[in-house]
């Protein structure tokens, strides 16, 4: 039995691509874009929101007044009646999902070593996170509460 | 590093609470995000009528899912309060000195309130199972 120890880091910030971010402020000077620095300040400041945020909501859905069985269209229409439920919702809705893709980001760029593969996992991502934020956006907004059927 | 991580062994990247606990963020952030994704689309459905979401949403209120629910609900509040742990290491100066004992404050809180909200989140379930 081999007593081997190994500490790998964690692999986010592949070193083979920082060289994209090399400075234009002069030959040998090599400075990394602050992205990543954001992207880590982002996860921290909108975590604390959907903490207060997505708690709330699953303690209104899931806890309160019957828990789920009283979730229906009726209930949805006399939430949505209200700016502050729809604004609720649409913060919920965008930072969740920019939190969620920022951190499936992260793991594809952990995980998937080659450049293809990985370009292709975050189209497919972005292509997702981009379309779901629009199709919930829009049904926040045109929120019919007498459609019919 | 001969002696660094207390039993450790081959690749396993230092172990123990700090790196179980990353792990189990990144695990319960993944399924949040498919579920997130699955849970947009879902409530699309009021725009297109309201027997059809009314027919979806009534999938959560089977037994079973109302079980996988709770367990939503878990993944949730672990990733809230690990994320809030996470928060303290990397701003509070003794945050990392305290990083395992906060992690048992979260497993503690946890415990408590998923045992406090069991009875209201599954109170249809335990109607429809045991006639309570």
């Amino acid at each position: 039995m081999s007593t081997h120890v190994s500490l790998e880091p964690p692999r986010t910030g592949n070193p083979g691509r920082s060289q994209r971010y090399r400075s234009r402020k002069g030959p040998g000077k090599v400075t990394r874009g602050n992205f990543e620095l954001y992207s880590w300040l982002f996860m921290r400041a909108s975590g604390v929101l959907l903490v207060f945020l997505v708690l709330g909501h699953l303690f209104i859905m899931m806890v309160t007044d019957g828990g789920v069985e009283k979730i229906g269209f009726a209930f949805v229409a006399g939430r949505w009646a209200s700016p502050w439920w729809q604004f609720w919702d649409l913060m919920q809705l965008w930072l969740a999902m920019i939190h969620g893709t920022n951190g499936m980001r992260t793991v594809i760029n952990d995980y998937a070593d080659k450049d293809r593969t990985r370009a292709i996992l975050k189209g497919l991502l972005y292509t997702a996170a981009v379309l779901t934020v629009a199709l919930g956006t829009l049904v926040i907004f045109t929120f019919d509460p007498s459609i019919k059927g | 590093m001969a002696s660094g991580a207390q039993g450790a062994k081959g690749t396993l990247y230092r172990g123990r609470e700090g790196m179980w606990s990353w792990v189990a963020q990144r695990v319960t952030g993944v399924l949040l995000f498919f579920f997130l994704f699955a849970h947009v689309l879902d409530t699309a459905l009021v725009r297109v009528s309201p027997h059809t979401y009314n027919q979806v949403i009534g999938t959560y209120k089977n037994p079973v899912v109302n079980l996988l629910e709770v367990g939503l609900v878990g993944a949730v509040m672990f990733h809230a309060f690990n994320g809030l742990r996470i928060i303290a290491v990397d701003f509070w100066s003794k945050g990392p000195k305290y990083q395992r004992q906060l992690l048992w404050v979260v497993v503690g809180l946890w415990a408590v309130l998923m045992l406090g909200f069991l009875e209201p989140m599954m109170q249809h379930t335990f109607h429809e199972w045991f006639g309570w």
